[in-house]
């Protein structure tokens, strides 16, 4: 710590930090634009001045920018020094000569940095009466909109997108007082990390462009905190509503989790909340649909649900109080998880290794702050976006680190960082199957076939730790093997990273040998497998067996009455196993929140409520319970949370009259009962009950407008505000207008912080943990003592087949999960199918791409276009997984290639 | 498309080889003068594009750092190109007055090319001979001290090379 003096007053702040982050972590308001502080300082905008003076004696001092003076003990400044005040204000004067000053049609008008920092310094009157220069806007894809105009020019846009994201065509053009942002010329920016520039750039520059389909001010909105639904990471959001539709998803900070960042699936595949797919209404097979309402329902129900069997088929995308819930209905032996016994095993696995405690789970942050990386066999930048983000940002943070030792530079100061540091890069070691755009920032980068990745990380773990069994390696990869090995030898922090994506169980193991084989050199060592969906975690734990069971079940009694909550079995089986079960069930119970395949065998249908309409949690892929809040009441009254339909199904089945309604910590609870695997889950967030002095905490922040006019078109009087029984919220501007706790912030504002930036009130210190923060509740807990045991059975190495590849999936960041591709923009970038193909394989063939070939797999057919991609091992092939209109394919099968069209 | 001879290639290669191996994006700024002198005097998107396949690097990496600089011409420019400094001291001792004589005497903005294909007219900052101002760069020359008759014997001198030259 520092003892500093800040117009004469005596505070003590952290040592290391600059000024402009010791005055906001003081809560002491000082304008900037150019810092940011996840992308450092380089003083280019020159808004931050403050005086410092020699000692206490010296009234003269002299003016610098905080944000790149580091603290020195003993240092006198002054924020309200009159020297700087006027220089700052003169500063804005000059960024604000050629904008626009169009804030009445600006999306970001209301929650502007630029607006915020303009009032702040004072300057009010525009005396610069010149022309001012305009500029030609780009199409930058269906996400982003282009507004130059509005630039003041502080370059964090291309240090956000180019530096810390990796992306390359987006750059800055020109000079002096006609620098443009943008692309070499119009097109789709590339990088899947773009939304972020919404909240990076401090003006309306770079805006949401799916909010201005339905466009709402902040202040406007009413939002709740929530989490996101599109992977396993699991990335707190902030979900906003008006009129009852969905209209924007906006980071929420946490500092365990997704920082300052979330990837494009998340920020823009909400839309499928207001999708026209949407299922709004029960039916029941044979009736009307006007004749089905909630009485009707469930007495229909009563017959289903009594002297039936009933089979639950639980979902990796519901929530866990709606899998809880569907447990305590069917029963723990009758509940089965709707995915196929490959990937049951696959996540059993991961499970166990997580639960014996022996190497801590890898957070976002800690994968952040790690020495070396090693991914092994898991596509990061499809499958878990921004665990890729914070992958670049591990390995650029050590490369900074290693630059900076001995050297008297802080590593806030980005610009210096960043010219000692050139081209240098911390150890990752990418192996994949195919091609990723993390290879161009590692230092080890295989693609082999699943079997191969798993031989080669048994071969690190051995090289680490010489008791286990040798691995026999071609030179190919038994040199990267010695270079992987001799890095985490050296590694302090080393984080290891699998997942379940290519079904392969050896993968897991291998993973787990190397963390623990790690543990003898390093520090600390960490371990993340990425599940398939947002709750896939959550559902392994509760640890019930493959839908292939359900379906062996089904076929052996013949009265069943299944009961399918939100999950698309044709996603998840191929369609005959499929096909099989609803043929075998004599009543299929179908609750869901989007018309799909398996709905269409519903005899009853239920319109489960979606996120945006629901109160729930979801367990990522480091077991970290983390609690999602309804953000509006449906106008439609059906739409209700699938627990809360399965808790009112709960009397129907057992005949008793009771009925009352359930909260979401009370379904936890019973989870907690029927597992006890999920203890410690009810602590995921407070109590329903919760109150600050007494009052509950407002969805809508104080300036929210039209409450007494939205709906006079239907009626005069203002109605009764909904009345929100499941959480400490209001769905009004009613209640608490401080801080609330770190996991209940449903907007980011302070007075006189109207924009995003207003997270720097909620900090500890900027850049830092919340205060207070509750990032979750984990539900695996680390063994200091545990002793690791290793596994040992190696798999055998590849073989390539004579004319037969084995199937693999091919996941995609646009296109491959469900729910984001009912939104607009995200199915417009999802690719069509294809086959990929190695160039090996390619060529006797002669192959090129776009060529058509014909593949069997089991009895089906498939014509697709060929994509051949060097990076591909020979033997295998790649299909994109999950495509719309892409039926689900046997991965890890063996295909034949009958017809090829040149 | 134009591309360098096998001489000025070997030129793109001296010049690359002074940079350590894998920072040949160094070699862009020489590079790029060498281009604007081969091509006609200014880089066209073909060009830049040209450049960028030399370096290896991606062609928006040259059009980031070409527009930036003053000294390279996005347009074609005429054969002499007028370079007047406008910043402070060059104002204060009268460069607005030189760049209206010129639009004037030459009936063209700032910017533009004279029919004739002759002269182009730009603007520029400080040149770092504000002692000398008003100042302007002409080729590879500066002229200084300028005043409305120094710029009649700029121009005539221009036009009679341009003569004898073709
Ligand atoms: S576009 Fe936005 S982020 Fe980029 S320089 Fe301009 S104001 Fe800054
Ligand atoms: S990484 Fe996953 S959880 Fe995070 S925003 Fe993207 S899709 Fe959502
Ligand atoms: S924030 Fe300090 S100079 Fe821009
Ligand atoms: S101001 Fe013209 S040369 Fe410096």
């Amino acid at each position: 710590m520092s003892t500093i003096y800040i117009d004469n007053k005596q505070y003590e702040v952290k040592a290391g930090k600059n000024l402009l982050e010791a005055c906001l972590g003081l809560g002491i308001d000082l304008p900037y634009f150019c810092w940011h502080p996840a992308l450092g300082s380089v003083g280019a905008c020159r808004q931050c001045a403050v005086k410092v003076f020699k000692d206490e004696n010296d009234t003269h001092g002299r003016l610098v920018m905080s944000c790149m003076e580091s603290i020195r003990d003993g240092l006198h400044l002054s924020v309200s020094d009159k020297t700087a005040k006027a220089f700052r204000s003169q500063v804005i004067e000059w960024l604000m000569t050629n904008h626009p000053h169009d804030c009445p049609v600006c999306d970001e008008g209301g929650s502007c940095h630029l607006q915020d920092m303009t009032v702040m310094t004072g300057h009010d009157y525009r005396r610069y009466h010149y022309k001012k220069r305009t500029y030609t806007n780009q199409y930058l894809g269906p996400f982003i909109h282009h507004e130059m105009n509005r630039c003041i020019q502080c370059y964090r846009c291309v240090r956000y997108y180019h530096e810390y994201a990796g992306g390359k065509d987006l750059n800055v053009f020109a000079a002096h007082n006609h620098v443009y942002f943008g692309r070499e010329r119009d097109g789709i920016l590339e990088s899947p990390f773009s939304g972020n520039l919404v909240e990076v750039c401090p003006t309306g520059v770079f805006t949401d462009k799916t909010l201005r389909e339905h466009y709402t001010r902040k202040w406007d909105l009413t939002t709740a905190p929530s989490v996101c639904n599109h992977c396993s990471v699991g990335c707190n959001t902030i979900a906003g509503e008006r009129y009852g539709q969905l209209r924007c998803i906006t980071n929420r900070y946490n500092s365990q989790v997704n920082g300052y960042f979330l990837c494009d699936r998340g920020r823009f595949g909400y839309e499928f909340v207001n999708s026209a797919n949407r299922i709004t209404q029960p039916l029941i097979r044979n009736r009307t649909v006007e004749a089905v309402d909630e009485a009707v329902l469930m007495d229909h129900l009563r017959a289903l649900l009594t002297n039936h069997t009933l089979i639950g088929i639980g979902s990796p995308r519901a929530s866990m109080e709606s899998n809880i819930a569907l447990m305590q209905l069917v029963g723990k032996e009758n509940f089965y998880q709707g995915i196929s016994d490959n990937a049951v095993f696959v996540e059993k696995r991961i499970v166990e290794v997580m639960q014996s405690g022996v190497i801590k789970t890898a957070s976002l942050h800690d994968i952040q702050q790690s020495d070396a990386i090693v991914i092994l066999g898991e596509d990061l930048w499809n499958t878990a976006p921004v665990m890729a983000l914070a992958v670049r940002q591990g390995v650029m943070k050590t490369a900074a680190h290693q630059a900076l030792q001995n050297r008297a530079i802080a590593e806030w100061h980005d610009a210096a960082v960043k010219e000692l540091v050139q081209q240098e890069k911390g150890f990752l070691a990418n192996c994949t199957v195919s091609s990723s755009p993390l290879d161009e920032i590692s230092s080890s980068v295989m693609h082999k076939a699943p079997e191969d990745l798993a031989r080669l990380g048994f071969a690190i773990a051995q090289r680490l730790n010489m008791v286990l069994p040798v691995v026999q390696l071609n030179d190919d990869m038994s040199t990267p093997a010695a270079v992987i090995a001799a890095a985490l030898q050296k590694a302090k922090r080393p984080v290891i990273i699998s997942g379940a994506g290519y079904y392969n169980e050896a993968l897991i193991r291998a993973a787990f040998d190397i963390a623990a084989a790690c543990k003898a050199t390093a520090e600390e060592v960490h371990l993340a497998y990425v599940m398939p969906e947002c709750n896939s975690m959550g559902l392994a734990m509760m640890q019930a067996s493959g839908f292939e069971n359900a379906v062996l079940r089904t076929s052996r009694v013949n009265n069943v009455t299944a009961i399918v909550l939100e999950n698309d079995l044709y996603r998840n089986v191929p369609a005959q196993i499929a096909d099989v079960f609803f043929n075998n069930c004599q009543h299929c119970i179908v609750l869901d929140s989007l018309h799909n395949a398996t709905t269409q065998h519903a005899d009853v249908l239920i319109p489960a409520a979606s996120f945006a309409e629901a109160d729930g949690t979801l367990v990522n892929y480091e077991g970290r319970a983390q609690r999602f809040y309804q953000v509006f009441v449906p106008a439609n009254k059906n739409m209700q949370e699938s627990w809360k339909w399965l808790m009112k199904m709960q009397p129907v089945q057992t005949g008793s009259a009771v009925e009352r309604s359930y909260h979401p910590e009370e379904v936890l609870a019973m989870g907690e009962q029927l597992l006890p695997r999920l203890s410690g889950i009810t602590a995921v967030a407070p109590p329903r009950n919760f109150r600050v002095n007494g009052q509950p905490l407002p969805r809508a922040p104080h300036r929210y407008s039209g409450r007494t006019a939205m709906l006079s078109n239907l009626t005069v009087s203002e109605p009764k505000p909904k009345q929100d029984y499941d959480s400490p919220f209001t769905f009004t501007m009613e209640g608490y207008s401080g801080m609330p706790p770190s996991p209940l912030i449903p907007f980011f504002w302070s007075p006189g912080w109207n924009s995003n930036q207003a997270v720097n009130k909620y900090q500890e210190e900027p850049g830092g943990s919340l205060k207070n923060e509750h990032a979750g509740k984990l539900l695996f807990e680390y063994k200091q003592d545990a002793t690791p045991v290793y596994f040992k059975d190696i798999p055998e190495a590849f073989m390539v087949r004579h004319e037969k590849w084995l199937l693999l999936p091919q996941y995609e960041v646009f296109g491959s999960e469900e729910l984001s591709a009912y939104s607009k923009g995200i199915s417009e970038l999802s690719p069509s199918p294809y086959a990929a193909l190695s160039q090996l394989d390619a060529d006797p063939l002669s192959l090129v791409n776009g060529s058509l070939i014909t593949v069997k797999i089991f009895e089906q057919v498939y014509e697709l276009p060929v994509r051949i991609n060097a990076a591909i091992p020979k033997g295998v092939m790649l299909m994109p997984a999950g495509l719309a209109g892409m039926p689900v394919m046997a991965w890890n099968s063996w295909v034949q290639i009958i017809s090829i069209r040149l | 498309m134009a591309q360098f001879s096998a001489e000025k290639l070997n030129k793109v290669n001296e010049i690359i080889a002074r940079y350590p191996a894998g920072k040949q994006k160094s070699a862009l700024i020489p590079v790029l003068h060498l281009a604007q002198e081969e091509f006609g005097g200014w880089l066209s998107a073909e060009t830049m594009d040209y450049v960028a396949s030399l370096l290896k690097i991606e062609p928006i990496e040259v059009y980031e750092v070409a527009t930036f600089y003053s000294m390279y011409n996005l347009k074609p420019v005429g054969k002499y190109v007028f370079e007047v400094c406008q910043t402070g001291p060059c104002m204060l001792n009268g460069s607005d007055d030189i760049i209206e004589y010129i639009k004037d005497k030459l009936g063209i903005k700032v910017g533009e090319t004279t029919a004739d294909g002759l002269f182009t007219l730009k603007t520029v900052e400080c040149l770092g001979a504000c002692g000398y101002a008003p100042m302007m760069q002409l080729g590879k020359h500066y002229r200084e001290h300028l005043t409305k008759e120094k710029i009649d014997a700029i121009i005539e001198e221009c036009e009679r090379n341009a003569v004898t030259n073709n």
